[in-house]
């Protein structure tokens, strides 16, 4: 196999040959990694051919990010989480608040167990949307999959979503066929993926053969996405315009449930195991890999000096509204919940829904000219 | 590390080299076919028949594209060289940028000096459209560099603001930028940076590691036209040249700045002579005279440098392969430039326009890049000479236009001399 060829050619070479230069880098790969964990993980590969270097390759191109500590590497199939779990575990204890190898993790798409989440003021919430990733059993994820593995995943998510009715009723497009001006208007409406510009995903090799196999699914409404092969195998969102988290978080689950039983009946059921919940391709996103947020406008909050403090506490993070990588324009933040793994969805979602609601409070006393110091919420 | 009969395989001055390796070993690699690299290569298992995983090529435009049929793909997806370097590695930079608007771009490249025979089948058709109809299964590149045979090649400062001469330069044995391990990339920095100190005269300098420069040192150098830039070009970045950036990348360069060399960019080396004004003679002079120096010191630390009599110097990029070489000026032709007849000018002068920030730039006012379009089929003296006759026409044709007069497009000079 070319990737064990290549790797076994590799070990000619020793240990402080090959060894990276962490020495500027500030991210989660880096911290984790050691002389003695690459030294025993190096002659590794999972089953499709996946290797240490691959698994770290983004951590080594892109040091560090000024908006948020990257997690540095990658996995290229569920098995890397096994075979690398001497760097993985670590990582991911790191980024998920000391989760232990030993863990389980509890998954609940139950909507009916939120509690409120109808009401969030639509004079500051400008919109809500939750979204997750998916990837489907048997095929290696975005960082490794060949063209014909990323077009058999595109075709199986084709016959899924196309047999969604009801609300879920909508149409597959391929971005082959886009036009530009389809595109960038669904960039625009927050609903297309970005081209891959972003160096934390094109050194991982997740934009290899763009835009082959790429797509998107929407509902009539626009209320319902299906990512196809982006940075994961699929990435499912909810969302609208205005303040009902409830019925975004309801949509959500609906829908998820109704992909989940086509891909079933292929045996190409969603990645998922009761350590690490569902599997993705980034470890960030392990768990519920459910980030469920609002666009909200915070002008006065967003400048308090205790606004990092509270979202702390609340277990939630900024960012600017053109998505991870971006800063906030005039006030507006995209705020979400900051945990993936450890907690369920609905556990997630409602600490977003009364977070995001406290935080309103505040800002309309911020308004008033008030303090918020009373207000200031306990760690969650 | 490769063995030692690869590594004085096919080596042009093998005379001193054949007495370090017994002769029984030696034969082994001389009669090594196209055929042997192939099987003696790795396989590579595939879970999916070759039409699943064939790229969809529809809007490109790129050599690779023109010439990767399915049936090619094929036959060549399941091969890799012995180290590992597989087809779709070899043609991810030509799938990944369909097409660019300057220039017909290669969409592929070599990862090691065996890919150009494990992929031949792909490999040669792209040389024969990048290099004119060049048959790489029959032709032979010759190699000069002896610069004494230059004419002429003192330019009108008034019109050349700088002269400039680059080539390429990859160490046997060691896999090149696209798939080298971090320690084959330092492997390759240690081996140049040696010889370089061994240097003397007017080109002896210093070693500048990327890691250690601070960002002052390397933004002047850039300004300067002396560094490579920070890999940001999805031609390059595709084809995974910019991995664990920047380890074991640097620049040396001679005191006087005069003579530079790239480690670990895009090639293992690039050299390069450079001056302000147009004394292009000199510049070629100190070049040639470089870059023999070097290999030379290469030579005694039991390294050599990449050749065959076939594609000449091994390099990354096919675009690359022969001389290696691209010789040019930064010459102002405000009128000229905007003559309707310059572009059929430059191409029967066998010239190509780049603007002055590189390959991937657009010109700026009417300042030019002006160099040889060709690489591959005739040698480094003879290239050179096509710039500086080249040259000189381009700079009389701006003096007729200053005056008034007309101008006439040349005939096209014949390539492979």
């Amino acid at each position: 196999m070319t990737k064990n060829c290549h790797n076994d050619y590799k070990m000619k070479f020793s240990l402080e040959e090959e060894y990276p230069d962490l020495s500027q880098h500030n991210n989660h790969m880096a911290k984790a990694l050691t002389k003695e964990i690459y030294e025993k993980l190096r002659s590794k590969s999972t089953p499709s051919g996946f290797t240490l270097d691959d698994i770290i390759q983004t951590g080594v191109d892109n040091p560090g990010h000024p908006f948020i500590m990257t997690v540095g590497c990658v996995a290229g199939d569920e098995e890397s989480y096994e075979v690398f779990k001497d760097l993985l575990d670590p990582v991911i204890s790191d980024r998920h608040g000391g989760y232990k190898p030993t863990d389980k993790h509890n998954t609940d798409l139950n909507w009916e167990n939120l509690k409120g989440g109808d009401d969030l003021d639509p004079n500051y919430v400008q919109s809500s949307r939750v979204r997750t990733g998916r990837s489907l059993k048997g095929y290696t994820l975005p960082p490794h999959n060949s063209r014909g593995e990323r077009r058999a995943v595109e075709k199986l998510s084709i016959e899924a979503m196309t047999s969604l009715d009801g609300e879920f009723k909508g149409k597959y497009y391929p971005l082959k066929d886009m036009t530009e001006k389809e595109q960038d208007q669904l960039i625009a409406d927050h609903f297309l993926f970005d081209k891959p510009v972003s160096p934390l995903l094109l050194a991982s090799g997740m934009a290899r053969d763009w835009p082959d196999a790429r797509g998107i699914y929407h509902n009539d409404n626009k209320t319902f996405l299906v990512w196809v092969n982006e940075e994961d195998h699929l990435r499912v969102i909810s969302m609208q315009k205005g303040g009902n988290m409830k019925e975004v978080f309801k949509r959500f689950c609906v829908g998820l449930q109704k992909i989940e039983d086509v891909f079933k009946k292929h045996n190409h059921g969603f990645m998922w195991n009761e350590h690490l919940g569902f599997i993705l391709t980034c470890p960030s996103n392990l768990g519920t890999g459910l980030r469920g947020g609002v666009h909200v406008k915070l002008p006065k909050l967003s400048t308090h000096p205790k606004f990092e403090e509270i979202l702390t506490r609340l277990r939630l993070q900024k960012r600017g509204t053109g998505g991870v990588d971006t800063a906030s324009v005039g006030g507006v933040f995209d705020i979400s919940n900051a945990d993936r793994l450890g907690s369920s969805e609905v556990q997630q979602v409602q600490l977003v829904v009364d977070g995001v609601k406290l935080m309103i409070e505040m800002e309309k006393k911020l308004e008033k000219g008030e303090s918020i110091d009373d207000m200031i919420p306990a760690q969650k | 590390m490769a063995s030692n009969f690869a590594r004085i395989l096919s080596s042009k001055r093998n005379v001193g080299i054949l007495s370090l390796v017994g002769a029984g070993s030696l034969s082994v690699g001389f009669f090594l076919t196209r055929e042997q690299y192939v099987s003696a290569g790795a396989q590579v298992r595939r879970l999916y028949p070759a039409s699943a995983d064939y790229p969809d090529l529809r809007k490109h435009n790129n050599c690779m594209a023109s010439h990767l049929t399915p049936a090619l793909y094929a036959k060549l997806c399941d091969k890799a060289t012995p180290n590992g370097f597989t087809l779709d590695q070899a043609i991810q930079t030509g799938v990944d940028n369909p097409g660019h608007p300057f220039i017909k771009t290669v969409g592929m490249v070599a990862g090691d000096e065996e890919s150009y025979e494990v992929f031949a089948d792909l490999f040669d058709p792209v040389i024969k459209e990048r290099h004119n109809g060049y048959n790489a299964r029959i032709m032979k590149h010759p190699t000069d560099l002896e610069s004494s045979k230059i004419r002429g090649g003192q330019f009108d400062d008034n019109y050349v603001l700088s002269s400039r001469v680059r080539t390429g330069r990859s160490i046997r044995g060691l896999s090149l930028p696209p798939a080298c391990t971090r320690a084959e990339r330092r492997d390759v920095e240690r081996v140049v940076i040696s010889a370089l100190a061994g240097l003397k005269g007017n080109l002896a300098g210093k070693y500048y590691s990327l890691t250690e420069m601070t960002e002052k040192e390397q933004q002047q150098l850039i300004d300067d036209h002396f560094l490579f830039d920070k890999p940001v070009s999805p031609l390059l970045t595709c084809a995974g040249m910019a991995r664990d950036w920047p380890d074991a990348r640097g620049i040396w360069h001679n005191n006087e700045k005069t003579f530079l060399v790239w480690v670990n960019e895009e090639d293992h080396t690039r050299v390069i002579s450079m001056e302000k004004g147009g004394n292009m003679k000199r510049v070629f002079e100190r070049f040639c005279r470089g870059l023999q120096e070097v290999e030379h010191l290469i030579q005694e630390k039991g390294w050599e440098f990449m050749w065959n009599e076939h594609l000449g110097y091994i390099l990354t990029c096919p675009s690359n392969l022969g001389t290696g070489l691209r010789a040019g000026v930064h010459i102002k032709l405000p009128r000229l430039s905007k003559d309707p007849r310059f572009p059929k000018i430059l191409d029967n002068l066998r010239l190509q326009k780049r603007g002055t920030g590189g390959v991937d730039t657009a010109a700026v006012g009417s300042t030019f890049d002006i160099s040889n379009l060709d690489r591959l089929g005739q040698s480094e003296v003879q290239l050179v000479q096509t710039v500086i006759d080249g040259v000189n026409y381009l700079i009389e044709c701006e003096k007729r236009l200053e005056k008034g007069q007309d101008i006439k497009i040349p005939a096209p000079i014949s390539q492979f001399k």
